[in-house]
């Protein structure tokens, strides 16, 4: 079985974020870094794959400056290859445009099987994967908490409002996984190592025969026109506890009205 | 071109109007001059009678799905209204689970982006503008479309406050879903139900929740006294639903829910942005954390630097002896 991980490279969620001051959108500057998010898509392909008995998993990313830094952290859990569309042109693309150009992508791998995260940390727009799937004509089922393949089939259990449902769908089916859906493995040193050589195929958009003027800050239907700062939340009391910290609580709730 | 009709994608639950549709209805009142929402289930006729409460006059009626999910064949409906000539200048969605896939499916369909974790809505002459919280709240920004309508906003519960318009009983005119077919290849097997008691998280007056300061997942039952005791619902930071503590449900932050009650109590939570967006809207903050330079201070009312395994059982302990 051919699974597909749609991955991102992101600006370490842990730095300081900033937005560009034209146009307004994320600066991705620097080193980037496997969202964390994709780890659990990059490890469920892999179990997957190996349960099937054969195949393997190919990563698809987008990112405008040829990064692979992240790429070579889900290669080295295991992903057999990757391919990474990298363009100028793609600068602050919409998810539309995202799923658009992933599209043209995912479809040369000729997959079994999509996963993706339900949504990236730094963007969280939580759409693309979808698009993704209507694009392709293949069915969806979102917030992925188990999944399991049998015979052409994929099997999931889907977070709902309530609990959760099971789902099933005949591949290929683009799935959408929740942090937490499995544990992902560390990179060995040897998978480290294997990764270094492993195929990336860098691809631009004219390649994946997209016209640029549909992507990017271009493409983009939508603009950001202003950042402000919110309204800050004044900083209120702060006891250390010497035994009698939950004494504060307990006059806070009754000021409250609350017991 | 002013703003004339908006839609609202009016998701259900258990034949009501779930609360986010109503407080989309409400503000699509104030955006637009006509109001009207696209609904789908079994018990249609029963939810049409609350959206028109508050100001939809038309139900376009998807009608009962079966065991389908409602992302392809809800979209496909919808699409099949836009392209024969019905079309509205705005598209409210709940950021759902099923609102997402929806809006997702709609927005290729259509050929037109969405914009999504909107917070916040005005009206700007003749366009619409979007509030989104950046940065974990700290920055607030605004967003617009600028190609063609329909404009797709999916947007978070307790954006708005829902108030009900008083008005008649809507026309409800089926919306039939055309012809689909892998894209509406999944179905619905079995719904189960996680066991809950007391109120629902997004609706609770209290919310205690709490995060890795707890140190392992047998703590937990803390958080759930504590919140049994106060009539509140528990909630968890990403950190412990991650690492399988407890389940997706629990959670409160961007990834999760957003939550707006009288009284947040965070427990062992440090507070990262990832869940400040998702409580900063609360009354009030309360705050337990080991660590006094915890990022959760600085939006809390009150602060508690302690060990949340010494403040806890004593807090649990008092509030029982008040009965």
């Amino acid at each position: 079985m051919n699974v597909v991980v749609c991955v991102k490279q992101i600006p370490d969620p842990a730095a300081p974020q900033s937005l560009d001051p034209a146009t307004r959108t994320l600066v991705r500057e620097g080193k980037l870094i496997l969202d964390d998010s994709d780890a659990y898509g990059v490890e469920m392909g892999l179990q997957l794959a190996e349960q099937a008995g054969g195949g393997e998993v190919t990563l698809v990313s987008m990112a405008p400056n040829g990064e692979t830094s992240g790429l070579r952290t889900a290669l080295a859990m295991g992903a057999a290859k990757a391919i990474l569309v990298s363009d100028d042109a793609l600068k602050g693309s919409d998810a539309l445009a995202t799923a658009k150009v992933l599209a043209k992508a995912v479809a040369r791998a000729e997959p079994d099987l999509v996963i993706a995260a339900t949504e990236s940390t730094d963007g969280y727009t939580g759409t693309m994967p979808v698009q993704l799937a209507e694009l392709l004509g293949m069915p969806s089922v979102t917030f992925a908490k188990k999944v399991a393949v049998t015979d052409g089939t994929v099997r999931v259990e889907r977070q709902t409002e309530a609990g959760y449902d099971e789902v099933e769908s005949p591949l290929p089916a683009v799935v959408t996984v929740t942090a937490g859906v499995v544990e992902p493995r560390y990179p060995s040193f040897k998978g480290i190592m294997a990764a270094k050589s492993k195929p990336v195929d860098q691809v631009t958009v004219a390649d994946l025969g997209i016209d640029a003027g549909q992507v990017g800050l271009a493409g983009a239907g939508q603009e950001v026109l202003d950042v402000a700062a919110a309204e800050e939340r004044t900083k209120g009391d702060v006891v250390v506890d010497e035994g009698d910290g939950y004494e504060h609580v307990v006059r806070f709730l009754e000021k409250l009205k609350i017991v | 071109m002013s703003i004339d009709k908006v839609w609202v994608l009016a998701e259900t639950s258990d034949a009501s109007p779930i609360s986010t549709t109503l407080e989309l209805l409400t503000e699509a009142r104030a955006l637009g001059s006509t109001v009207e929402a696209v609904t789908w289930g079994p018990d249609t006729a029963a939810v049409a009678v609350e959206l028109g409460n508050h100001g939809a006059t038309t139900v376009h009626d998807v009608g009962d799905l079966g065991g389908s999910l409602p992302g392809a064949p809800v979209a496909a409906a919808i699409a099949a209204l836009v392209e024969s000539g019905n079309r509205p200048d705005v598209i409210l969605v709940p950021a759902t689970y099923d609102g997402r896939d929806i809006a997702a499916r709609l927005s290729v369909r259509l050929d037109v982006p969405v914009i999504t974790n909107v917070v916040g809505l005005s009206l700007e002459g003749d366009e619409v503008r979007s509030q989104h919280g950046l940065f974990g709240g700290t920055q607030v920004a605004t967003a617009r479309f600028t190609g063609q309508r329909p404009w797709i906003f999916v947007v978070r519960a307790k954006s708005f406050a829902a108030e009900p318009s008083g008005g008649p009983a809507p026309t409800v005119v089926p919306a039939p879903v055309p012809e689909l077919g892998a894209v509406n290849a999944a179905r619905v097997l079995a719904r189960h139900a996680e066991e809950r008691t007391g109120p629902k998280l997004d609706e609770a007056d209290v919310v205690v929740s709490g995060g890795r300061g707890l140190g392992g997942a047998e703590h937990y039952a803390l958080i759930e006294e504590l919140a049994k005791l106060l009539h509140g619902a528990a909630g968890a930071s990403r950190a412990i639903v991650d690492a399988g503590w407890v389940p997706y449900s629990h959670q409160v932050g961007q990834t999760g829910k957003t939550v707006k009650p009288t009284v947040y109590i965070a427990c062992g939570i440090s507070g990262a942005t990832q869940h400040l967006v998702g409580m900063k809207g609360s009354k009030n903050i309360v705050a337990i954390n080991k660590d006094q330079d915890a990022p959760i201070f600085s939006v809390a009312d009150l602060g508690i630097v302690g060990d949340v395994h010494k403040v806890l059982p004593k807090l649990i302990e008092a509030l029982k002896a008040r009965g």
